[in-house]
């Protein structure tokens, strides 16, 4: 087979290398630009990786190449003038350009033609007569610009402003520098790999750049700066320059790799963001795939292109999730620049969604030893000190941070006998005409009768189906029950707004009640979902009827004993309409300030909840549509709650209109929002989004993104085994 | 997990009296269901005339559309096939809805593309509400798609969720995100997880090249759903394996070869 490879970097001599040493009798010929020893950068690191697949498929490259590293287990992080250390991790880096003298011998001796300071001048050149061209020529890619609609390229700057130096001070850890300037925070990301030198990049988001002034400098000037403002950390060090200027690092992904006989490997194909460390693994793990590719199809080009490209584009996916995680983070950590060291590291260390609590807890014990005390002693960190998790860290008189819900109110006591802090009933409804649905309990009626027939839960333990309704329960004896148990007892007070009248839950969400339904308000007269009646628009009068309704429900939820209140202005229903222009168009002051309503029921419900107890609100923070309300707007809102005495932020987001065409629920989708609502607005947030492990909540509450979180616990097949009844007698076996 | 099987009723060329001779022997093999695929501009026989002619030969396997394009439907004469084929069959219809991937099928419909996810919720407001056109109300629905308001759209009106296919660790996926929407929609319990293959047992190149021509509209992707499909007992043993151990209630394999004799085949697989 005659192969032709575009460009000679890690990737494309890799998989010469291989092609070579298959012994398919392949015509292996690399095409360079530059000259053999012309390379740009410095060090390449590898993170968390072995290079196991070389390993097996060219054991001398990776002698070679694994006995130059430089390894270390640690990450500094030096942050507010001090130093945190954390270890058991596993990086090791080479200088690109011995990386490249390797795998240049190494594909010589195999018999590979390198022709170097060659330029490519039209790809379809090359195509013609060749049996299968390789694009490995990097992120400005030739081969993929030439096909760029056959592959499907999208290509767009990522993170930071960026600039990539050497150093003479040879570090021992991979370190990170946050430094705060005049115009914002500023960092590096530097890491040892030769015995001379480091690698040291500098990055901040472009309003830094641009306010410290570093894009009106030269290559020079810009080094010099840097010198300047890293002077203690570099303790009388050089910076070096490689041709190093300040850059957009671009994120390319393309829907295909391949195209007739052309196929794409390493940066050509995708990138990753350098905070992760993993470009130039990523490209010599593409090598290695597709040669292993062509040995299962000897002969057959597409199929072995197709298999290619089934094995590696979900590893990379992966891997862009979380590097596209790992940029975002540093281009917003300067809001986080008010947080304590210790949180700040462990979210620098979880910020890429691959390192979590628990897995950290494996790696470096000792660290999440010192986090878990530090968390549990409120910011105090004893030496010596053992304590929890997170979740299990108190919390303004919660016993642990474990938030349950209990929509049906008979469930609280079970749920507090399972162990959360804080059992949540609701919605409940202000005034029956509040009611989403005929069973939306009331602070009247805490059971009312279903409209459907009861269904078995078979994804919750069976306790927590027996019995599904308590006749004749009072609000206080399951406040009673939820206390006897050890935990606090918080109610959701809802007016269903133009989301009620509805049917029960269990047959669907938004579905009217054809019969006994009953009349809707809402800030516009603006139907919610098809179907739907519409609703009236609130007059003055209505609007005090329903600030009355919550004053007094409000005095109701204190006298049955609940420790928390939570104000629903979320999902859409009446106060979180009033919030979205989606459904407040109203033309007098409750449209102008869309926030008066919901601050005036607000006021009126802090006038009446004791002011020791802990009053919450839900709030939808952004609608997921274009002319709705935006980020930026719900923290703004989070903001005013806060100075008006709400002491815990609810996050969540969308169902204002049903058809939200940037609806998202993907895997914690509301942790971000909660992240930044909390960074932002400086309030304390509880997050839900369908977590469903103690993982998930100890890692997001050690990294401050949220410090109260909603479990949404599934039963498990292993709790109906403990449970169930032994099919013989336990009766102890006499041996013979 | 059940396993359901397909009709070959999207395969080009299939005669169109296999389908009763299929649909009996699926009714006496070990399968839980027998589903159709939807499309318009293309050689295949209607989902619900093709779940109609399997009802009246059947007693015991369930039926179900998996999923059937709504939108390019008028909405009270889809409500109407449905409610059909399940009064026919006794009430064995499951209802797998979704806006469907091909613009074509809108164009040889008259059916604007744009709007489709709206209307498609419209549609099963309708079936919710029943509205006099003699669906059940607790008829079984199931809605498909991958975006956002896809999932929303589940969790507001079916039952369950109807996945487009791929790997075991997609379909994970996009179960995470229906049960997130389904706990953000308030509703009770968990969602039904419907799942779906490809295989052919045997004649598996007449396999890949239907399924190069039926996804020829995804560009570079139909090769890649031709090299997914499951050509191999173990291949199919892992499958729904891999299904199964992701939460699914329901998997459903299509045929990709329109001979009853895969259907055998995959009997003796699943036994």
């Amino acid at each position: 087979m005659k192969v032709r490879i575009v460009g000679a970097g890690p990737g494309g001599l890799q998989l010469a290398i291989l092609l070579a040493k298959s012994g398919a009798a392949h015509d292996v010929e690399v095409i360079e630009r530059n000259a053999p020893d012309a390379t740009f950068g410095w060090g390449v690191v590898f993170s968390e990786e072995t290079l196991g697949a070389l390993r097996d498929a060219d054991p001398e490259t990776h002698f070679r190449i694994t006995d130059t590293f430089a390894r270390w287990p640690t990450v500094d992080i030096r942050y507010r003038g001090r130093l945190l250390r954390s270890r058991g991790h596993a990086f090791s880096a080479i200088a690109r350009k011995r990386l490249l003298e390797i795998l240049q011998s190494r594909a010589r001796e195999l018999g590979v033609a390198l022709r170097f300071e060659r330029e490519v001048d039209s790809v379809a050149a090359v195509v013609e007569g060749a049996d299968l061209v390789v694009g490995a020529d990097g992120v400005k890619s030739l081969v993929r610009r030439t096909y760029a609609e056959r592959f499907g390229e999208r290509i767009r700057p990522q993170g930071c402003k960026y600039v990539w130096f050497g150093t003479d001070l040879v570090l021992d850890a991979f370190t990170f520098i946050f430094k705060q300037t005049d115009a914002g925070l500023v960092q590096v990301h530097a890491y040892p790999f030769d015995e001379r030198t480091s690698t040291w990049i500098v990055e901040c988001p472009e309003h830094t750049w641009r306010g410290l002034g570093f894009d009106a400098m030269d290559e020079a000037e810009s080094l010099a700066a840097c010198e300047a403002l890293f002077a203690d950390e570099l303790g009388g060090h050089r910076l070096l320059s490689n041709r190093s200027l300040w850059t957009d690092f671009l994120l390319v992904r393309c829907d295909s790799w391949h195209h007739g006989n052309v196929v794409l490997v390493g940066d050509a194909a995708h990138t990753a963001h350098f905070s992760i460390g993993s470009g130039t693994k990523l490209a010599m793990e593409d090598a290695i795939a597709l040669a292993q590719a062509f040995l299962r199809h000897p002969g057959d080009v597409e199929r072995a292109l197709v298999d290619y490209e089934l094995e590696r584009q979900p590893v990379v996916e992966r891997f862009q999730l979380a590097a596209g995680e790992s940029a975002a983070y540093f281009t917003r950590v300067e809001r986080y620049a008010h947080m304590e060291p210790m949180p700040f590291a462990f979210n620098l260390l979880t910020r890429s969604g691959r390192v979590t609590h628990a897995n950290l807890a494996q790696r470096d014990p000792q660290f999440v030893r010192v986090l878990d005390a530090w968390f549990h002693g409120g910011g105090e960190a004893r030496p010596g000190a053992v304590a929890p998790p997170p979740l299990f860290a108190p919390w303004q008189g919660l016993r642990n941070r474990v938030v349950r819900a209990a929509p049906a109110p008979a469930l609280m006591p079970e749920l507090a006998r399972s162990g959360a802090g804080l059992v949540l009933a609701g919605p409940v409804a202000v005034t029956p005409e509040g009611r989403i649905a005929p069973d939306t309990p009331t602070l009247d009626d805490p059971a009312p009768p279903l409209d459907e027939p009861p269904r078995a839960r078979d994804d919750v333990p069976a306790a927590l189906n027996d019995p599904p309704q308590v006749v004749g329960a009072t609000w206080e004896a399951l406040v009673e029950g939820v206390h006897a148990a050890g935990a606090h007892a918080g109610v959701l007070l809802t007016h269903a707004g133009r989301r009620g009248s509805t049917h029960s839950r269990a047959r669907g969400a938004d579905i009217p009640l054809r019969q006994g339904g009953w009349p809707l308000i809402a800030p516009s007269p603006i139907a919610y979902a098809p179907r739907m009646p519409v609703p009236r628009a609130m007059t003055a009068a209505d609007m005090a009827a329903v600030r009355d309704a919550f004053a007094a429900a409000t005095r109701r939820a204190a006298d049955a004993g609940f420790d928390v209140l939570e104000l629903d202005m979320g999902h859409g229903y009446l106060l979180g309409s009033f919030l979205s222009p989606e459904s407040n168009r109203r033309d007098d002051e409750y449209g102008s300030d869309r926030m008066r309503f919901p601050l005036e029921v607000l006021d009126a419900v802090r006038q009446e909840w004791p002011e020791e107890r802990l009053l919450a609100v839900r709030l939808g923070v952004m609608d997921g549509t274009r002319r709705g309300l935006q980020l930026p707007d719900g923290i703004s809102v989070a903001r005013e709650l806060a100075a008006r005495g709400c002491g815990l932020v609810d996050v969540v987001a969308g169902q204002t209109v049903p058809e939200a065409a940037r609806a998202d629920y993907r895997r914690g989708f509301l942790t971000p929002l909660a992240d930044r609502v909390r960074a932002e607005a400086r309030v304390p947030t509880l997050v839900g989004g369908h977590l469903t492990t103690p993982d998930e909540a100890n890692t997001i509450l050690g990294a401050g993104r949220a410090d109260l979180c909603l479990l949404d616990v599934p039963a498990t097949d292993l709790e109906r085994q403990v449970a169930a009844a032994p099919s013989e007698p336990a009766a102890a076996v006499a041996l013979a | 997990m059940n396993v359901g099987v397909g009709l070959p009723n999207t395969i080009p060329g299939t005669d169109g009296r296999l389908f009763a001779d299929w649909a009996r022997r699926a009714d006496a093999g070990p399968f839980s269901t027998l589903a159709v695929l939807d499309r318009l501009a293309y050689d295949s026989i209607d989902p619900f005339c093709a779940l109609a002619a399997a009802a009246a030969v059947t007693e015991r396997v369930q039926l179900a559309t998996m999923i059937a394009i709504g939108p390019l439907r008028n909405t009270a004469l889809l409500v109407k096939q449905a409610a059909s084929v399940d009064a026919m069959s006794g009430g064995r219809l499951t209802l797998g809805l979704a806006v469907g991937a091909r613009l074509d099928d809108f164009v040889a419909a008259g059916v604007d593309h744009g709007g489709r996810g709206a209307r498609l919720s419209e549609q099963l407001a309708a079936l919710r509400d029943g509205d006099g056109l003699g669906v059940r109300e607790d008829l079984r629905v199931l809605v498909g798609g991958m975006t956002g308001p896809a999932f929303a759209r589940m969790a507001r009106y079916a039952d369950g969720y109807a996945h487009n296919g791929g790997p075991p660790r997609a379909f994970d996926r996009a179960a995470a995100s229906a049960r997130a929407a389904w706990s953000d929609l308030g509703r009770p319990g968990r969602p039904l997880l419907w799942g779906q293959g490809y295989f052919a047992l045997g004649d598996e190149d007449a396999g890949a090249a239907y399924l190069r021509d039926y996804y020829e509209f995804t560009g570079p992707f139909a090769e890649k759903i031709a090299a997914g499909n499951l050509v191999s007992p173990r291949a199919i043993k892992d499958f729904v394996r891999g299904y199964a151990e992701a939460g699914c209630d329901e998997l459903i394999l299509f045929p990709t070869v329109a001979d009853a004799a895969q259907l055998e085949r995959l009997a003796e697989v699943l036994a």
